[in-house]
């Protein structure tokens, strides 16, 4: 049986999602306006995936996210001031300008951080998954990888893990159809990620990713599964990687054609369109809230803008507690 | 009274039991820890007088160090156990790039009070997968305590000190020396983290060692002795963040130093005080620093080969001879 949505949580998801799609796009603009160093990675069009799967989820609980992972943030709660305070290096970024794009955490949201190793995440969300179990809470901790992670041993090891001793774990696969260049079908032995779970006896759901309610449904089961301790189970978000592996990618491993068919499989346009049939989402609505989200992205810019440089003698500060 | 005398073995169970009564966040997770109380016998008791707070794991070294580390930064307190410090290597990326590196990416948002104990060291024909003393590579992770305790009451003492810090340490203790014993403190017995300690003084050259490196270079002392030469003994204990104060005392008086090390030679943390002597205390030098290492080859499993690979007691006399000309 699905589980209902109010019209309230429903408009909030949209809203998420709008805000994720464009402080991406945002991004990309500031990559290319050379106001970002180093280089990105957008998440535009698995949007449904991280607000799908982050609206189940209390304050308390856990995310590990990846290079990937600027959507994950936001959903999970993240402060755009900061985020692009950091993306450009300044001083009161999420990491003070030491992480940048690929390394954003807020302990204080349960953001148990950003990974700039593919496969980084697994063995930090067993370690949360275990503080868990041994604090008696009944927290849950999600850990969000892709297609190319779960060809890593850290992916085999947490599985088998988790499952032995029933951590309240939640894996979630986005796959988004690339690995960096390589395509996920010549990569991955099995054509379901999903389907690796059965080797480690748990759980495995592969669901349409641009399908934000699908998400939703799946990850909010496999949440309450995981808080009354039932264990892990493997969430497979089937989506597509509009941008490139990193902005600036020439992505030669793939036609214009296929990335114009995925554009068609918009999971924006997909929930809106849902919103829209139900009534509950107005062209006006649509207008007012991207108004509001480009407000809120003008103000996190200017905050980031307008913010000092780190001075270079803190590149040697927060090394240790005890020195 | 008499100092009460036990082994390094027990001295890493008694700060275990003591830290783990006084701190509910304290757990130990490894391979065979349960049933067998560590692959060494090492946490004897534990398991059974702390249900539930020794887990055994499977064969995971990437999870096991990712399940400290993780564990860590959501409010516990994590031992790892590395099984063989040989094993680091299963688990470098959840070491070098999480762990050490956590902290300052995030701007100093978190704390992680984690220990990484590793039994390391050769002399026991393990042959190259078992026997090898890696602590140099840490140093050159930025963001990781390096503690290589030799004595007994030093385990017990930097141990309790390490599952106090809130900073990432990894912990290398030789397994040869399990059963060496010594005079340790009942109760409340902490060695700071980061301070040398002068062993044995003596006025005509310094010599700088930690580990087993220890014991070679005290017994190459009292040999020392009776050629008129007196060696100051000062054993690291701590080798990241190093007490060089300790240090440059010593070589200001005595002009001389001779690093001693069961790692290999290249690039091991022989070279590191030695380059940080000569940049320092050039003026103070009447000699070359020397290091006295293994050599530069994987350890060997035959008694004879391994033996000519390691360090000597000669090779640490010889050297002293060396830079005091005698």
């Amino acid at each position: 049986m699905k589980s209902s949505v109010s019209t309230r949580e429903m408009r909030r998801l949209y809203r998420t999602m709008v805000t994720i799609r464009k402080f991406e796009t945002l991004a990309g603009e500031l990559f290319a306006a050379g106001k970002i160093p180093g280089f990105i990675h957008l998440s535009i069009g698995q949007e449904a995936s991280s607000v799908g799967v982050c609206s189940v989820l209390r304050p308390d609980d856990y995310i590990a996210t990846t290079h990937r992972g600027h959507g994950h943030v936001i959903a999970k709660g993240g402060d755009l001031k900061k985020m692009i305070a950091e993306l450009i290096g300044r001083k009161t970024g999420y990491c003070k300008g030491k992480g940048g794009s690929m390394h954003i955490a807020d302990f204080s949201l349960g953001i148990l951080g950003a990974n700039g190793v593919v496969g980084g995440g697994f063995p930090i969300i067993i370690g949360a998954g275990l503080s868990i179990k041994l604090r008696h809470t009944d927290q849950v901790a999600v850990c969000f990888f892709g297609d190319g992670a779960s060809n890593r041993g850290t992916f085999h090891e947490a599985m088998n893990m988790a499952s032995i001793w029933k951590l309240p774990i939640l894996f979630v696969c986005e796959n988004n159809c690339y690995a960096s260049t390589t395509p996920t079908s010549y990569a991955c032995s099995v054509t379901n990620i999903a389907a690796r779970a059965a080797g480690y006896n748990i759980p495995g759901v592969t669901v349409d990713g641009n399908d934000i309610l699908a998400v939703r449904e799946a990850a909010g089961q496999a949440v309450d599964r995981a808080r009354r301790g039932e264990g892990p189970t493997l969430l497979e978000n089937k989506t597509y990687r509009r941008r490139g592996h990193f902005e600036g990618d020439p992505q030669k491993y793939r036609t214009r054609a296929e990335v114009a068919e995925w554009e068609k499989n918009d999971p924006l346009l997909r929930f809106a369109s849902v919103l829209k049939k139900k009534k509950l989402l107005t062209g006006e609505m649509e207008k007012e809230i991207q108004k509001q989200v480009d407000g809120e992205l003008k103000d996190a810019v200017a905050f980031a803008e307008q913010s000092e440089w780190p001075n270079p003698e803190e590149a040697l500060e927060d090394m240790f507690i005890n020195p | 009274m008499p100092e009460r005398m036990i082994s390094c073995a027990v001295a890493i169970c008694e700060a275990l039991t003591e830290e783990m009564a006084r701190d509910e966040a304290i757990f130990i997770i490894g391979e065979d820890l349960v049933a067998h109380g560590g692959i060494f016998g090492q946490f004897k008791g534990l398991p059974e007088r702390f249900p539930g707070r020794v887990i055994d794991s499977p064969i995971s070294e990437s999870c096991i160090v990712g399940a400290g580390l993780g564990a860590a930064l959501t409010g516990m307190r994590p031992l790892v156990d590395m099984h063989f410090a040989d094993f680091v290597t299963c688990a470098m990326d959840e070491i070098v790039n999480q762990t050490a590196k956590i902290r300052y990416m995030f701007g100093g948002q978190v704390k992680v009070p984690l220990v990484i104990w590793a039994p390391d060291g050769a002399g026991l024909s393990a042959a190259a997968h078992h026997s090898q003393s890696l602590e140099s590579w840490f140093i050159h992770a930025p963001g990781l305590k390096v503690v290589v305790p030799s004595e007994p009451a030093d385990v017990k003492g930097l141990l309790k000190a390490a599952i106090r810090d809130d900073d990432p340490v990894i912990f290398f203790q030789h397994k040869k020396l399990f059963a060496r014993e010594g005079p340790v403190p009942e109760g409340e017995h902490i060695v700071p983290l980061g301070k040398a300690a002068v062993k044995r003084p003596g006025g005509s050259v310094t010599i700088l060692t930690y580990g087993s490196g220890f014991y070679m270079s005290m017994e190459a002392a009292n040999e020392l002795a009776g050629m008129g030469i007196e060696a100051e003994v000062i054993d690291l204990r701590t080798l990241k963040p190093l007490d060089f104060e300790t240090i440059a005392d010593s070589i200001k008086k005595t002009n001389r130093a001779v690093v001693v090390h069961e790692a290999c030679l290249s690039g091991g943390f022989g070279a590191e005080v030695s380059a940080r002597i000569n940049s320092e205390l050039f003026d103070y030098l009447d000699a070359p620093v020397l290091r006295v290492a293994a050599k530069d080859v994987p350890i060997p499993f035959s008694p004879r080969l391994e033996n000519f690979v390691l360090p000597k007691v000669e090779d640490v006399i010889k050297a002293v001879r060396q830079v005091t000309y005698r």
